[in-house]
């Protein structure tokens, strides 16, 4: 018996020795093929770093990030934070970055309102609403961002009088195509204090919401929109006053052929943040139609059938289900807007892309390290944005036992 | 129980009226105005209508110039000028490729048109041959017919490596014989390689010759490519500097989505591949692409490839931009495809491996007929968002549809108060009516993909 057994596993193993290949391993042929595919990397990266040295030495560029502390010399048309020509590039990184900042900050607020405005219009009972929402959509998404920005800022702003005929809206705001020009508001002596009562208000009515929840999940009803209203609006009023009203407006004012005083904001701006706003919200309209849907109806009947009319249906009920479904597209939907808002470049707003990949490439022609750094800025962007919206996900994830 | 209830009803409701016999306007007439805010609602729809719609249709229909050659025909007109579409129509499609020569883009624009009908048609005959003359043929033929041919191909791997050179410039048909003669001992010498890999493996003598064999193949059949855009055919050669217009666009969006469907499903396969290094370089090279905007990647392939090339070596501007356009999109498209691989069932898999097959003919005759099926509607979106982003190469001084219409503008013998938002129209429309025929289509094709299912 053994003997066999012996004899059988003496054939097996002579058989194994003669005609076994390494290939017939399967860890083996995975190692040697990771092996392989690195070592093509990195002879293509070895290959790519030794060519930029040759082709750098050729052409006499220099190389590293020294030019950072180097006078830019060049004037930006909106800064959020000093900068004159005198200023670095690195300044002129900052307000760049900062100018994207806000154009997308802004832009992702008001894209939100409209694009929910629009998905809940699409979804309405009124045909005609619902019509021409639906309508909105398909032109808005179906033509491509630049062609919107352009049109905006050519054919919109552009036509729009020269200062001297500027279109007056009531409470000193005034349009031409040299853009908006806006009262400025001066803050005086005591406007900290106006700050200070606004937080302290925002504090108050976040703990009353604390408070609510906790009577609420205790199976109360209890009503706080009035009270949370005035906290956050009474104690600034109220500092408003007591300090004597500190905060004072300066309006614009038509001295000559051109505006002065008061805040311009640039046409630049405008076209870039209207395009924005409206190709983002069409994309946001269609994420929180589908979100809606995605609510069996049986919900909604439920909460008719308890005797909730459709507003606070679909504020409380099918909104708050359907934002689970909602929010991670929506996530990249604002990644959208920011990655897209580099588009400033085709019009001239002074936005990163434009400061930085644009004149500051240019004028030190370092198009490694600069276009390097801006890729890395947009991915950094990116980044953070989707990890901070994964938490916020993560909060809203159906708890399931 | 009852003592609780806040309300009881003690009698029976009076019965209702029979409502009334709903004719096709009372169901219309109810959805607008059932109450105070629907009657809001629906004014303020007809006010948006009335203050959109109607000079719009005015402006393109009634009070529009129709004929006329210059700008005169427009002179007060205060709607659309369309004698400055019909003078600059040629520089919209085609940029300033010279005049005689446009039949050439024509022939393409057919060919491409009379290829891609029957692949859209999903009930039409011999899909495989038609998907082979359209993602193979097809690209090499417009490349042709488009730049002239006629490469004159130099070197190629020996004479870059060991400056090989041992026919001089001698030609034959406009090909030089250096380079083929290169090419061909190229070939051999990987072949060879090959081999001499296979004994070092110890593989099977089956497995060797298949390598060898492979190697061969895929010499042969970018051979066979090389050689059509090599050969000297006659044809003017037509720089892509003097392209734009819709051609422009055209080009760089398809280039994309073809070239981007091979590297997206590499990467797609790579992506879900068990070997931790392949799947690492796969995530870290979509994650890359996908977190950039278009514009910084048109930025790399302008002003940061040429830096990485060898010194000496010059690749065309459209080329590196549609290098970077193909890197681009091939991320979008792996998690396209990566979507359909995932719907695949497990079940699948494990079918296709009890029956012994491997990993490569599971993906290749099991899982990717399937799983690039689902995905159709997918891949027709990236191209409807490729055909968009297509604009941004204006920022990189390429003038597409969009890049000539501005340039257009520009046109003091067409300043008009009215050709501003002449050209807008015509080219808003253009965009329009392609970018929405593709999204019917990809909606249409999701339809029956769910008629299916069910």
């Amino acid at each position: 018996m053994s003997e066999t057994a012996s004899e059988i596993s003496k054939i097996a193993d002579a058989g194994r020795r003669s005609r076994r290949s390494l290939l017939d391993d399967p860890r083996l042929r995975a190692i040697l093929l990771q092996a392989l595919l690195l070592i093509v990397v990195a002879g293509l990266g070895w290959a790519l770093f030794e060519n930029v040295r040759a082709n750098l030495a050729s052409r006499n560029i220099a190389s590293g990030f020294g030019f950072f502390d180097v006078t830019a010399g060049f004037a930006i048309g909106q800064t959020l934070i000093p900068y004159a020509e005198s200023s670095t590039y690195g300044r002129a990184f900052v307000v760049g970055l900062l100018n994207t900042l806000l154009v997308s900050g802004i832009g992702i607020v008001l894209t939100t309102v409209l694009g929910f405005l629009i998905g809940v219009a699409r979804l309405s009972r009124n045909a005609l609403l619902s019509r021409l929402a639906g309508a909105y959509v398909e032109v808005v998404r179906n033509l491509p961002l630049l062609f919107q920005i352009l049109f905006w800022y050519l054919a919109v702003l552009g036509t729009m009088p020269g200062p001297r005929q500027s279109l007056s809206i009531p409470g000193g705001v005034y349009l031409n195509n040299r853009g908006i020009m806006l009262p400025k508001p001066l803050f005086g002596a005591g406007s900290g204090a106006i700050l200070i009562a606004f937080l302290a208000g925002c504090a108050l009515a976040w703990m009353l919401s604390l408070w609510a929840r906790r009577r609420r999940a205790a199976g109360k009803t209890v009503a706080t929109g009035w009270i949370t209203l005035a906290l956050v609006i009474a104690p600034p009023a109220a500092a408003f006053v007591l300090a004597g009203a500190p905060i004072s407006f300066e309006r614009p004012e038509l001295t000559g052929f051109n505006f002065s005083g008061g805040l311009r904001i640039l046409p630049e701006f405008l076209a870039l943040l209207v395009a924005l706003v409206t190709y983002t919200a069409a994309y946001i309209a269609e994420i929180v139609r589908a979100g809606i849907l995605a609510i069996p109806r049986g919900q909604a009947e439920a909460a008719y059938s308890l005797g909730l009319r459709r507003a606070p249906t679909l504020r409380l009920v099918v909104l708050p289900q359907a934002m689970r479904v909602i929010v991670p597209p929506l996530t990249s939907q604002y990644l959208n807007l920011t990655k897209n808002s580099s588009l400033a470049a085709a019009i001239g707003y002074p936005d990163f892309f434009y400061v930085f990949a644009g004149t500051t490439l240019n004028q030190t022609g370092q198009a490694i390290e600069i276009i390097a750094i801006t890729m890395a800025v947009y991915l950094l962007i990116s980044l953070l944005t989707s990890a901070a919206m994964n938490v916020y996900n993560r909060r809203l994830a159906l708890q399931e036992r | 129980m009852a003592g609780d209830a806040a309300f009881v009803r003690t009698a029976l409701t009076a019965s209702q009226p029979p409502p009334i016999p709903a004719g096709p306007l009372h169901g219309i007439v109810r959805g607008l105005f059932f109450g105070p805010l629907n009657i809001a609602l629906t004014l303020f729809s007809i006010f948006l209508i009335a203050l959109l719609v109607l000079p719009l249709m005015r402006f393109l229909f009634v009070d529009a110039a129709w004929q006329g050659t210059d700008s005169t025909a427009c002179l007060g007109v205060s709607g659309a000028c369309w004698p400055f579409i019909w003078a600059k129509l040629g520089q919209f499609i085609y940029g300033v490729y010279p005049e005689a020569l446009r039949w050439r883009p024509d022939l393409v624009f057919a060919l491409g048109a009379l290829l891609l009908a029957p692949l859209l048609v999903q009930s039409a005959p011999f899909k495989r041959l038609n998907a082979f003359l359209f993602f193979a043929i097809y690209p090499v033929a417009g490349f042709v017919l488009l730049t002239g041919g006629n490469l004159d191909l130099k070197h190629f791997l020996l004479g870059r490596l060991l400056a090989w050179d041992i026919f001089g410039s001698a030609t034959a048909a406009g090909l030089h014989l250096s380079f083929w003669s290169d090419y061909g001992a190229s070939a051999l010498l990987l072949a060879a390689l090959a081999a001499a890999g296979a004994t070092l493996l110890r593989a099977r003598a089956r497995n060797a010759a298949l390598a060898v064999l492979a190697v061969l193949a895929v010499f042969a059949v970018v051979g066979a490519m090389l050689l059509a855009v090599d050969l000297d055919l006659g044809l003017a050669p037509v720089e892509t500097r003097s392209w734009g217009g819709l051609m422009v666009t055209l080009v760089v969006a398809v280039t994309g989505i073809v070239a981007s469907l091979p590297l997206g499903i590499m990467l797609a396969l790579g992506r879900r591949s068990e070997m931790p290094i392949i799947r690492l370089l796969s995530v870290i090279f979509i994650e890359f692409w996908r977190g950039v905007p278009l514009i910084t990647v048109l930025f790399f392939a302008t002003y940061m490839l040429p830096l990485f090339l060898p010194t000496g070596v010059s690749v065309d501007g459209l080329l590196r931009v549609l290098i970077g356009v193909a890197l681009f999109s091939a991320a979008y498209m792996a998690e396209v495809v990566r979507g359909g691989l995932q719907a695949i069932p497990r079940g699948q898999y494990e079918a296709a491996q009890a029956l012994g097959l491997g990993y490569w003919r599971t993906m290749i005759e099991v899982v990717l007929p399937q799983a690039l099926a689902i995905v159709i509607p997918g891949i027709v979106n990236n191209f409807i968002g490729l055909f968009k982003d297509t604009t941004l190469v204006l920022i990189v001084a390429i003038f597409d549809l969009l890049g000539q219409l501005r340039a257009a503008f520009a046109d003091p013998a067409w300043a008009g108060p009215t050709t501003l938002y002449t050209g807008f129209a015509f080219a808003g429309i253009i965009y329009f009516v392609f970018c929405y025929g593709m999204s019917r289509y990809a909606h249409l094709l999701e339809l029956r993909a769910a008629a299916v299912q069910r």
